[in-house]
């Protein structure tokens, strides 16, 4: 086999949910990653230290809490500026359809919401890793359709 | 990778890039690193230690220790990483590594420029410590940090392998772990340079520290110092903290240590053979029995 992918699941801001974040850090893990978990309530600076420290390909972000349209672009915008463009970010949560878009165009390659099978988002990150250039700042258009 | 950006990288990482270290760590982890980058130290630190491994039962507080103690040498401007190892799935290969989540000191802002810390999983390495933590650890001190901690996986009486990979050995320990026997067990204990009996505020923690400071009295060597700490409250932190600064080797079991770096070598040969899985496989169909594997892997190609 490979090298294992190296994975951040991280939670930000004021959010003390964390079940989907441990199944999908499960199946991350029965796939053979290895997953770095960061634990509730982190702030985007301390996700991105993360990120850096560990030299994870790959940060999911999971929000519950509503404040996804605010968070994850900012954990996005720190990331390009620490010079972790090439870093590939998904999401996942209670996001509605709507608030999508707009976090695809900050770099987010997949949102994925509640009944998302665990093999789409293990698809989702094959396909990712062999591609080129869709780290959150490399300016790529390509995003995943998420089936739920 | 190409060479030339590990070039760079490697530079950069020198010069302090917290980043390009990372991404130098993961190339030495993955032995895509050329190899010179690093070159672990081949005895044991008798003086000043640079690397100190943590060791002790899952569950005992060991990373909460760590992190309250990596808080206060942060605060006194040491510049200090820790290696985090926890385990691999043997079916998967993959692994949840979660000791960050209970890690305050790297996310506190007048502190965390001195503190580096990086999760570890043992991949195929058996035992508590994969043995490329000592090249990583290797790397870290050309970096710059001056301490580096080694923290294994939640391990029992018989893993020796920390002994393996650094100058000083602390033992963590819990309350109330079992009667007095336990205390008088061969194994880790005697590798000890210090034994910390955490969770202090429990009931039981005072008992088992006098009856290990009791079974190391019987040694007649004077056997390392048994302290008292509580990571979660906060008692004994300091005093654990800075015996730990000061840890001087106790001087036993140098034998033992340096078997453990020969067994460790041998085994790390042996698991970057070429020929590893394909003759893993030909065990598992029946078509190698172990001595033959044995032969196959005794090559020089590692």
């Amino acid at each position: 086999m490979d090298q294992p992918l190296r994975i951040v699941v991280a939670k930000p801001g004021l959010d003390g949910h964390d079940r989907g974040a441990k199944v999908v850090a499960r199946a991350l893990r029965d796939a053979g990653h290895e997953v770095i978990y960061t634990g509730l309530r982190r702030t985007s600076q301390q996700i991105v230290d993360t990120v850096r420290d560990e030299d994870a390909r790959f940060l999911g972000l999971s929000s519950l809490s509503g404040a996804h349209a605010h968070l994850f672009p900012q954990v996005c915008q720190k990331l390009v500026e620490a010079g972790l463009d090439d870093v590939i970010v998904f999401g996942g949560g209670i996001i509605p359809d709507d608030d999508r878009p707009a976090l695809h165009e900050v770099g987010i390659r997949a949102v994925f919401g509640p009944g998302t099978p665990t093999s789409e988002i293990l698809e989702f990150i094959r396909t990712a890793a062999s591609m080129e250039g869709v780290g959150v700042g490399q300016g790529s258009r390509w995003h995943w359709d998420a089936s739920a | 990778m190409g060479c030339g950006k590990m070039a760079d990288e490697l530079e950069q990482a020198l010069a302090g890039d917290r980043r390009a270290m990372a991404r130098v760590l993961t190339a030495i982890e993955n032995g895509t690193a050329p190899y010179d980058i690093t070159s672990a130290p081949q005895s044991i630190e008798l003086d000043a230690w640079n690397t100190l491994a943590v060791t002790g039962p899952p569950g005992v507080g060991k990373s909460v220790l760590m992190d309250a103690v990596m808080t206060r040498w942060a605060g006194q401007g040491h510049r200090v990483a820790l290696l985090a190892v926890d385990p691999s799935s043997p079916r998967s290969g993959g692994a949840l590594l979660g000791d960050r989540v209970r890690m305050t000191s790297v996310d506190n802002p007048e502190i965390n420029h001195n503190v580096y810390v990086r999760s570890i999983a043992t991949r195929t390495a058996s035992g508590s410590v994969p043995l490329i933590v000592e090249d990583m650890a290797a790397f870290l001190l050309r970096c710059g940090w001056e301490r580096v901690l080694i923290e294994t996986v939640g391990s029992g009486q018989a893993e020796l392998r920390c002994a393996a990979v650094a100058d000083r050995i602390v033992v963590v320990e819990g309350p109330a772990r079992g009667d007095g026997i336990q205390a008088e067990k061969a194994g880790l204990l005697e590798l000890a340079d210090l034994v910390l009996v955490n969770k202090s505020d429990l009931e039981g923690a005072e008992r088992h520290a006098g009856e290990l400071r009791e079974s190391y009295a019987l040694d007649g060597e004077g056997g390392p110092k048994v302290l008292l700490t509580s990571g979660l409250k906060g008692h004994g932190v300091a005093e654990a903290a800075d015996a730990m600064l000061g840890l001087q080797s106790s001087g036993r079991a140098v034998r033992a240590r340096m078997r453990e770096r020969l067994l460790a070598r041998h085994e790390r040969r042996l698991t970057n053979h070429p020929s590893y899985n394909a003759v893993l496989d030909g065990l598992c169909e029946g078509t190698l029995d172990i001595v033959d594997a044995l032969v196959r892997l005794s090559g020089d190609d590692a």
